[in-house]
């Protein structure tokens, strides 16, 4: 137990360092300052800019920029959904993969665009190496920076005054990609390689197992993959178990690097949030309160899962129970600290199966996903998210000292509020009604491997997931069925842009604003006080709208658990 | 109209029946928080009595218990909003009376003819003679005239009113005494500042403020989120099998969604105009007050406002060679026919430092001179002897030509007067200087305090005079205001007012003059003097019926804690939350799951008295905070940071405790009852 709480507080630490860095060059790489690493990229890009007929230095108000962000996702959309539906006919396909059902390909396109990575397939088994590298692999990219670059235009709308520009998205998407993903996932690749993640295009290899039995190794180009599924947090991996799996994890320490990849962007952006708005600790204030949240799930996570299940543990053999679904050589800590890294960014890579954990171990990832994706979140998503529920803290708690709210200097009004509440409304609506459609549907019963208490919680899970644009599945459901495909699939894309489109318009109202000055009577957005506001408001939202729903599965389940009666 | 309109019998009378009044689904439709439970109490009323029918009565009498507790919910915040605008009403209405019955005397090209107050409209001349009520606002177009305002100000002494000038408008209800004046009506029927004023405090009519819609915004946001909730807890208890009543559903619906501050914000809102209305202040829209609330920037006008109106004599500094009693005493001569408030001030000074005393004018065979813009001088004239004062510049001029110089002592003793904030007064006897009088710009007793007070609440205080630079920072730094505006022009503070807007902030300013319309108009909050010119008026976004420029800060005092009361309430709706889940969630799924027992903290007697005592408790706690809404929550000048310590403790943490024990108590003596 100490080994593992020393093995968190290593991690929080080792990341802080490295985002407080890492922030600080995400700064100058999206202010335009000149970086090491511009004499190589530099012409790349320009070279991008002029193939592509892109006035880079063009400002974009809120509308154009979602426009262009849409058509490029609708693109997107279609170069996933055709090759996956082509793949037999398409190079690098040893093991000659074929077309995908169509109601598979589209989730997975879906999937992939909104920086999900919802899998409803077992990637061995199913697609093509061409199709993980061109389609896949690329769109991990794409979809990450498409986060970093909506949490700019916010940012910018910050600083800015009395403008409509919030940026450029193409220039947006060019530099996120070329200067923040892509140096870092070559570097890690490099790194995953030496410690045993596999990288090649061969067939697969039959072995004979040490116990006389034959086993097929699915290869692949892992390691390109690998790194930009977490950096990206998108979660989505080359093979059906994911981080599970040997060729995708192999030692403690590419676990542990994964964990700090997961989360490097999403701590780091906090730092360039600091930088930016010229105020460190404003970005230090949101950093403060998303490490509270996380410290609290992640404790009952891990004592959840230290204690067990006292049923078993009656038994007398205490000890394996808390090993339940988890891989022996990423150990508890490991794997718990994995479980909530993954569910507090919208990663989605899992290590250990959430189905096998103590129902409360269980609900705790799940309820990460329900508040918004806000601890941390995704990459850009968490930022854009959590900056919706300051926005909320703000206008509720900002009254009480007297003055209409106001964020940086930026008056909160009706517009901002009516956009807040759409995007705190649209991820709700989706899980509580997705699930409920779900639960009282045929379709979506027969898919459960359980009844009762825990059959709900695999639902339950598996929209918050879509919804969240996690990604990870709690297990436990044979989701690939056109009902959930379908279903799923749009509660993914309502996730994704229901929550994009009212913040680009949060930003395009507030860039247009002026900034009052900061005085005595201004409610101040960084402090003790407005860190442990902002962490109640985000539970008391987030936790209020899905206690009814939670009270039926995992917690209903934990307290009978405790009583003995097991599903 | 001055003291606070109390509740009486009557009142409370009223706002029962406009309670009732209001069920009316259409006014309810403007609320939409409160519109979910109407439907809600309908809803239950309609399944109490489909199953009293079907002789159902243990589940009928548990309905009709949740119906009745829920159509007291949706009246309760009825009789809020009611007996706020009831307050309102009683004191427009004593503002309004004065107005009713008024005839007035209507030109018909030269000729007049009598007609009814109400029916006049813009742009109309009227006749006022002596006795006559003024029927309508308006502008004097020709005549003089002494107007009793006191039905409107409280003030008993009459004001001049006359044709030109700062002193042109007439406000309707108010009394000429005597001569006679023409007016030129400037209002409609129904546009005049009270009646928009009245407005304001009627709930049907009143626009909602900037920050109320985003608020509704908000709390209509969280009403979808809980529907959303409790709604499809049907389909998973379905999944789960068990079966939940609707009425339990609704039950647990009303209590989610913030009822508490939804049912209150509209007599939040307008009881901050009644508080304005005790102040005698009329605002044109609700918007006004609510940017007082955000006031960084506060333009006073230093004359009347920081300074006393008059200079007062403060010191004789006499010439070398002259004492100071001398230097009093023809100081005093000069002034004793002097009815300028400076004149009398040196009488009184001289009286007060070398008990000097009056003396009859005619045993001194003396004349008086009086001011004159010619030689910019006033004196006395004793036989022979002539006695002069007046600024240095003229004095000046006049001791030299009779052969005299200005000491040089004396010139740096006017210098050294007019560093100081004050204006020197040279007296001189025939062609000798006897000395300097020291008039000081007296500021206002306690005016440092209130200042102090501003800068406290975040608010920077810019005086705005005609003085020169050196005078003007004197005196900004006596009344310690943060800045100054000095040889100010009507262009000088529009500029002033623009800049401060440019750097993001919000400007409040008090006026009265035609030349402070456009500054009135261009800054955020303009209040104008109800003494001040129909421009000035027009021009602001509020008129203050006392004249009182100081007003502003109550005014700022009243727009924040509108804003803070709407604040408090929403944490403490939304705190108590948590408290309900803990007292409906058990007790809905107890049967089906015993374990969730568990969750019941407050050891709830029943599922059934659970469910009940959270109702109960949801409707009684809008009602228990109808005074604070009324009343708003107390404003202090302290930082931001203090009064949200205070707040959060009381109203946040408060919010999540109170119902805990609210509950439990609501339980407790439902189980005494024996209605569990």
């Amino acid at each position: 137990m100490i080994r593992d709480i020393a093995l968190f507080l290593v991690y929080l630490v080792i990341l802080f360092l490295v985002a407080k860095f890492f922030g600080g060059y995400m700064y100058k790489v999206f202010q335009q300052e000149r970086t090491c690493l511009d004499r190589f990229l530099n012409p790349l890009a320009n070279f991008i800019y002029r193939v592509t007929g892109i006035d880079a230095k063009k400002e974009m108000n809120w509308k154009e920029y979602a426009v262009a962000l849409i058509w490029f996702h609708v693109f997107s959309f279609l170069a996933i959904f055709v090759t996956e539906l082509v793949q037999g006919s398409l190079p690098f396909n040893p093991e000659e993969q074929g077309a995908l059902s169509w109601d598979l390909a589209l989730n997975t396109a879906v999937s992939f665009i909104t920086n999900t990575n919802w899998q409803a397939y077992g990637g061995e088994s199913t697609m093509s190496y061409f199709t993980q590298m061109t389609e896949l692999t690329v769109h991990n990219f794409l979809s990450a920076a498409t986060g970093l670059a909506v949490a700019m235009t916010l940012i910018r709308s910050l600083i800015r005054k009395s403008t409509s520009g919030i940026g450029n998205y193409w220039a947006d998407m060019v530099r996120g990609t070329l200067w923040v993903l892509l140096p870092i996932s070559i570097l890690f690749s490099f790194v995953f390689v030496q410690q045993g993640v596999i990288q090649n295009l061969s067939p697969y290899v039959s072995i004979t197992t040490v116990d006389g039995g034959s086993q097929t190794l699915a290869m692949g180009p892992v390691a390109s993959q690998e790194v930009i599924k977490m950096l990206g947090t998108n979660g989505g991996g080359f093979f059906n178990v994911n981080s599970a799996h040997p060729f995708e994890n192999p030692t403690a320490l590419t676990n542990f690097m994964e964990m700090f990849l997961i989360l490097l962007i999403p701590v780091s952006l906090l730092f360039t949030f600091g930088k930016m708005v010229r105020d460190s600790r404003q970005g230090h204030a949101i950093l403060a309160a998303m490490t509270v949240l996380f410290v609290l799930f992640l404790s009952a996570l891990y004592f959840s899962e230290y204690s067990g299940n006292p049923t078993i543990s009656s038994l007398g053999v205490a000890a394996p129970t808390m090993m339940e679904g988890k891989e022996v050589r990423l150990g508890l800590g490991g794997s718990s600290l994995f479980s909530a890294v993954t569910t507090a960014a919208s990663c989605g890579a899992v290590n250990s199966m959430l189905d096998s954990y103590t129902p409360i171990g269980g609900m705790i990832p799940m309820l990460q996903i329900m508040l918004s994706e806000v601890v941390f979140g995704g990459v850009g998503a968490g930022f854009y998210g959590m900056l919706s529920f300051v926005i909320l803290t703000v206008f509720i708690v900002g009254l009480m000292v007297g003055r209409t709210p106001e964020y940086l200097g930026k008056k909160i009004e009706s517009y901002e509020m009516k956009m807040v509440v759409l995007a705190i409304l649209i991820p709700s609506f989706c899980i509580l009604f997705g699930s409920a459609v779900a639960s009282v549907t045929e379709a979506g019963v027969a898919a459960i491997n359980n009844q009762g208490p825990h059959g709900l919680t695999e639902i339950l899970y598996a929209y918050t997931s879509a919804a969240g644009n996690n990604g990870s599945a709690f297990a436990g459901l044979s989701a690939n069925v056109p009902f959930y495909n379908l279903t799923l699939a749009v509660v993914m894309l309502l996730g994704r842009f229901g929550v994009i489109l009212p913040m680009l318009a949060i930003a395009g109202s507030l860039a247009e604003k002026k900034i009052s000055p900061n005085g005595a009577g201004t409610f101040q957005t960084h402090g003790v006080l407005f860190v442990a506001l902002l962490c109640v408001i985000v539970l008391i939202v987030g936790a209020l709208t899905f206690f009814p729903a939670l009270a039926l599965g995992p917690i209903v389940e934990q307290l009978q658990m405790l009583q003995g009666v097991l599903y | 109209m001055k003291k606070l309109v109390d509740f009486d019998k009557a009142m409370v009378a009223s706002a029962i029946k406009e309670a009732l009044r209001k069920l009316d689904p259409r006014v309810q439709f403007r609320n939409p928080v409160m519109f979910i439970v109407l439907v809600g109490s309908v809803i239950t009323t309609g399944l109490f009595i489909r199953d009293f029918g079907n002789g159902d009565l243990q589940t009928a009498w548990f309905e009709l218990e949740i119906a009745f507790w829920l159509w007291f919910t949706v009246l309760f915040a009825n009789f809020a909003e009611a007996l706020a605008e009831g307050k309102g009403k009683a004191q427009a209405q004593a503002l309004r009376k004065t107005k009713q019955d008024t005839l007035a005397k209507k030109f018909y090209k030269d000729k007049t003819e009598t007609v009814q107050a109400s029916s006049l409209k813009k742009g109309d001349v009227v006749l006022v003679e002596p006795g006559d009520i003024i029927p309508g606002d308006g502008e004097v177009i020709e005549g003089v005239a002494s107007v009793d305002e006191s039905a409107v100000t409280g003030e008993s002494a009459p004001v001049i009113r006359e044709s030109g000038g700062d002193r042109s408008s007439v406000t309707g209800g108010t009394k000429l005494l005597s001569d006679w004046l023409k007016i030129r009506i400037t209002a409609n029927p129904g546009e005049t500042f009270l009646d928009r004023m009245i407005n304001l405090v009627e709930g049907a009519k009143r626009q909602k403020t900037p920050n109320e819609i985003a608020l509704t915004i908000l709390l209509v946001g969280l009403t979808i989120v809980f529907l959303i909730a409790v709604v499809t807890i049907e389909p998973f208890a379905m999944y789960s099998s068990i079966t939940i009543s609707v009425s339990v559903l609704i039950a647990l619906l009303v209590c989610l969604i913030p009822t508490t501050i939804g049912g209150l914000l509209s007599a939040i809102g307008i009881a901050g105009m009644n508080r304005l209305l005790q102040h005698n202040v009329l605002a044109m829209s609700g918007r006004a007050v609510e940017a007082a609330g955000d006031i960084d920037v506060l333009l006073l006008d230093k004359t009347g406002t920081i300074t006393l109106g008059n200079r007062m004599a403060a010191e004789f500094i006499p010439a070398p060679g002259v004492t100071a009693e001398a230097l009093a005493d023809a100081a005093q001569l000069s002034s004793l026919s002097d009815e300028t408030p400076e004149g009398r001030s040196i009488v009184v000074l001289a009286k007060k430092l070398f008990n000097i005393r009056e003396r009859a004018l005619e045993n001194l065979q003396a004349t008086f001179i009086p001011f004159s813009a010619q030689t910019r001088m006033s004196g006395i004239n004793l036989g022979e002897t002539k006695i002069r004062k007046g600024s240095m510049d003229a004095v000046k001029k006049y001791v030299e030509e009779q052969g005299s110089i200005l000491p040089s002592q004396v010139q740096a003793d006017c210098e050294y007067v007019s560093k100081n904030g004050g204006t020197p007064l040279v007296v001189a006897k025939q062609e000798k200087i006897l000395g300097t009088i020291y008039l000081k710009d007296v500021v206002k007793g306690g005016i440092k305090e209130r200042f102090m007070e501003l800068r406290r609440m975040g608010i920077k205080t810019v005086m705005i005079t005609g003085d020169n630079p050196l005078t003007a920072t004197a005196i900004a730094a006596e009344a310690g205001v943060d800045d100054f505006l000095a040889e100010a022009t009507p262009e000088a503070k529009l500029a002033l007012i623009r800049d401060y807007q440019e750097k993001g902030m919000l400007v409040a300013m008090t006026g009265d003059g035609t030349n402070d319309a456009p500054a009135l108009a261009q800054a955020d909050v303009g209040v104008a003097m109800n003494s001040g010119t129909q421009a000035a008026k027009e021009a602001g976004n509020m008129v203050d019926l006392d004249s009182n420029p100081t007003k502003l800060i109550e005014v700022v005092e009243i727009g924040k804690q509108l804003l803070m009361t709407r604040g408090s309430l929403t944490t403490f709706s939304i705190a108590n939350d948590v408290a309900k889940y803990f007292a409906i969630l058990p007790a809905m799924f107890m049967s089906a799951y015993p374990a969730l027992n568990t969750l019941n903290i407050m050891q709830l007697a029943t599922p059934k008295s659970a469910i009940l005592s959270a109702v109960i408790f949801n409707a009684l706690i809008i009602i228990a905070l109808i005074p604070l809404a009324l009343r708003g929550v107390k404003y202090e000048p302290l930082g931001a940071d203090s009064i949200l310590r205070k707040n959060l403790l009381l109203y946040g943490v408060g919010g999540i405790l109170v119902p805990f024990i609210g509950i439990k108590a609501i339980d407790m003596i439902l189980v005494a009852l024996g209605l569990n």
